[in-house]
């Protein structure tokens, strides 16, 4: 039987099965449940662009906060971890092997705790009563009389979201582009000196990052989808969805409440779509400017 | 002024000019790992020492109580914890070894056969690298019920199968790999599948270590799939039932309250959940940055 399999289609069948049953489809049935009102018992109803204008001009919860909180989220988490992300990747380079891979194991396994394993982690250290690490540390050192409640208070929640996912950000991107510096050949480098390359600004910026734009491009786009798929943290953090006014409410959160707790579901694929076409303009948006460089 | 002073990639041993990034990673590894330190630590701290003030960083006289307590509770419940480890490895086993397959021979597809769309097809991948799952989890809902799949191990695994970075990795690895290779083994009269599992997988190793650490992590953390999918609770998995441990017991508005022995477990919880995926990676590390090496989008 082996013998005579020869035909593509014994190849790609169970991917494309797959790939479409539970990627394509749901992204096309999104796209048309977001012009009906589904309530999940009735059928869907055509309603037109209603379920996106009710959301542009209606919707105070996200036109207020869940849109605002969504970009702040994005526009810190991603730039910054996915500067983080070359930065170490670019020194991790030029120290030897073995404490080379210490250190990757180390900045990596952040990025392998998901859902409760990160969530009760952080709740310990920013728990609000005075067994909590921070609340601890800055009762002790006199900063504070008495211990913040960190995690349901709408001022740092947002932050503490930020501090959390950056921490987790140093995933596949980061070790794409580890391996895409080492890979590059140190002749460039000793070339380019003699051909005049003054300092190590300059050697970043001509040799390394043109050298590696594959795996920066990789890294941009895992650095992009990461971002907003960590969506949940604010409810794992405070421990409810919504989160406490709104301050940790993210897209994916908003997606949830009407999905799941309202059975608004043709409203919450309007703002799936909306979400899936932020990430996708963003991308496009960072593969232009990094595609530039050139 | 010729000598060259610029940077050296993958130094064979340590010079002082090092120090300077040590300088730089020794802050930035406390501030990764402590966190990681912490959750073993506090796994097997006596419930004295989870609310003791101050609070402590490590453990000073480990117990395993946090983790009996667990398996405790959940006979409490009604189903066993054995149970919920049960599915949990069962399901990311099986789930491990299709999308190896599935992903490999699409790769293979992509990479060294010709076929019309072929083109489209990869682009279409490189497109959906961009998909986040949790975005369409209620059509991906609608979708799993019409196909009659609620209540089965099917639908906590095939969903996670098809990873567009994963087919993205193996397809760009195979890349690499000689034609040269594939042609005298033709010559051989192999058929493709025959060149496929002999020619292409020994040579493919690392890049599907990488697809298994990635698909053994959506696996094996998946929440979504158990609370939505699956209404038979002897068959939900263990991010399930932590889940629920911690909105009854830890969270800080739960319904439970803030009890000590609920940290405790939770605390017990969140290691098993995160020791597994670790200890894949020490393991498989060197293939996986390997891989990475072939990473790039052009």
């Amino acid at each position: 039987m082996i013998k005579k399999m020869n035909h593509p289609a014994w190849f790609f069948t169970p991917y494309v099965l797959l790939f479409v049953l539970f990627i394509v489809i749901p992204v096309l049935m999104a796209i048309g449940l977001s012009f009906t009102y589904f309530n999940t018992i009735e059928t869907p109803e055509y309603v037109g662009l209603r379920n996106y204008i009710e959301l542009i001009t209606r919707d105070e919860v996200f036109m207020q906060y869940v849109l605002p909180n969504t970009i702040k989220f994005a526009f810190i988490v991603g730039p910054v971890g996915y500067f983080l992300s070359f930065l170490l990747a670019w020194i991790l380079a030029q120290i030897p092997h073995k404490p080379r891979t210490v250190f990757a194991i180390i900045l990596y396994s952040p990025s392998m705790t998901a859902g409760i394993a990160m969530a009760v982690l952080w709740r310990v250290i920013f728990s609000g009563d005075r067994s909590g690490y921070i609340n601890a540390m800055l009762l002790d050192w006199g900063y504070i009389q008495e211990p913040i409640q960190f995690l349901t208070s709408p001022d740092y929640l947002m932050n503490i979201m930020i501090i959390v996912s950056l921490w987790s950000s140093m995933g596949v991107g980061f070790l794409a582009m580890l391996a895409g510096i080492l890979g590059i050949d140190q002749s460039l480098y000793e070339a380019a000196y003699v051909d005049g390359l003054k300092n190590r600004w300059q050697e970043i910026f001509y040799i390394t990052i043109p050298s590696m734009k594959p795996q920066m491009l990789f890294g941009a786009v895992m650095a992009v989808v990461g971002t907003f798929s960590v969506g949940a943290i604010g409810v794992q953090l405070s421990g409810n969805n919504p989160t406490p006014q709104y301050a940790g409410q993210l897209m994916v959160n908003h997606i949830e409440d009407f999905g799941f707790i309202r059975y608004l579901m043709g409203y919450a694929s309007a703002v799936s779509v909306i979400l899936l076409i932020i990430i996708y303009a963003i991308s496009k948006g960072t593969f232009s400017i990094l595609g530039e460089k050139e | 002024m010729s000598k060259f002073s610029g940077m050296k990639i993958n130094p064979k041993k340590f010079h002082r000019s090092q120090l300077k990034f040590y300088f730089f990673l020794v802050p930035m590894a406390a501030f990764f790992g402590l966190p990681i330190l912490y959750i073993f630590s506090h796994a097997f701290k006596p419930s004295n020492e989870l609310y003791a003030f101050p609070p402590r960083f490590f453990v000073r006289r480990p117990t395993p109580e946090n983790f009996t307590d667990l398996i405790t509770f959940a006979e409490n419940g009604g189903v066993p914890f054995s149970r919920y480890l049960f599915n949990s490895i069962v399901v990311s086993v099986v789930g491990v070894i299709l999308s190896i397959l599935v992903t490999s021979l699409a790769a293979y597809g992509l990479s060294k056969l010709h076929f019309r769309g072929k083109k489209l097809l990869f682009e279409i991948n490189t497109l959906a690298l961009m998909f986040v799952p949790i975005a369409v989890t209620i059509p991906r809902y609608i979708t799993i019920a019409r196909l009659g799949l609620i209540d089965s191990y099917m639908v906590l695994i095939l969903p996670l199968i098809a990873m567009p970075v994963g087919l993205f990795l193996v397809k760009q690895f195979i890349d690499q790999t000689p034609n040269e290779l594939i042609e005298s083994a033709k010559i051989d009269g192999a058929s493709e599948m025959e060149i496929f599992i002999k020619v292409i997988i020994p040579v493919i190793m690392p890049a599907l270590a990488t697809v298994a650490i990635l698909s053994f992590q959506l696996l094996w953390n998946d929440p979504i799939g158990p609370n939505l999918f699956i209404d038979d609770e002897a068959m939900k998995t263990l991010p399930f039932y932590f889940q629920t441990l911690a909105m009854n017991a830890g969270a800080p508005g739960g319904a439970g309250g803030n009890t000590v022995a609920g940290q405790g477990m939770l605390a017990a919880a969140s290691m098993i959940m995160f020791v597994p995926s670790l200890i894949m990676f020490i393991f498989l590390q060197s293939k996986v940055i390997n891989t990475m090496a072939h990473s790039g989008i052009n």
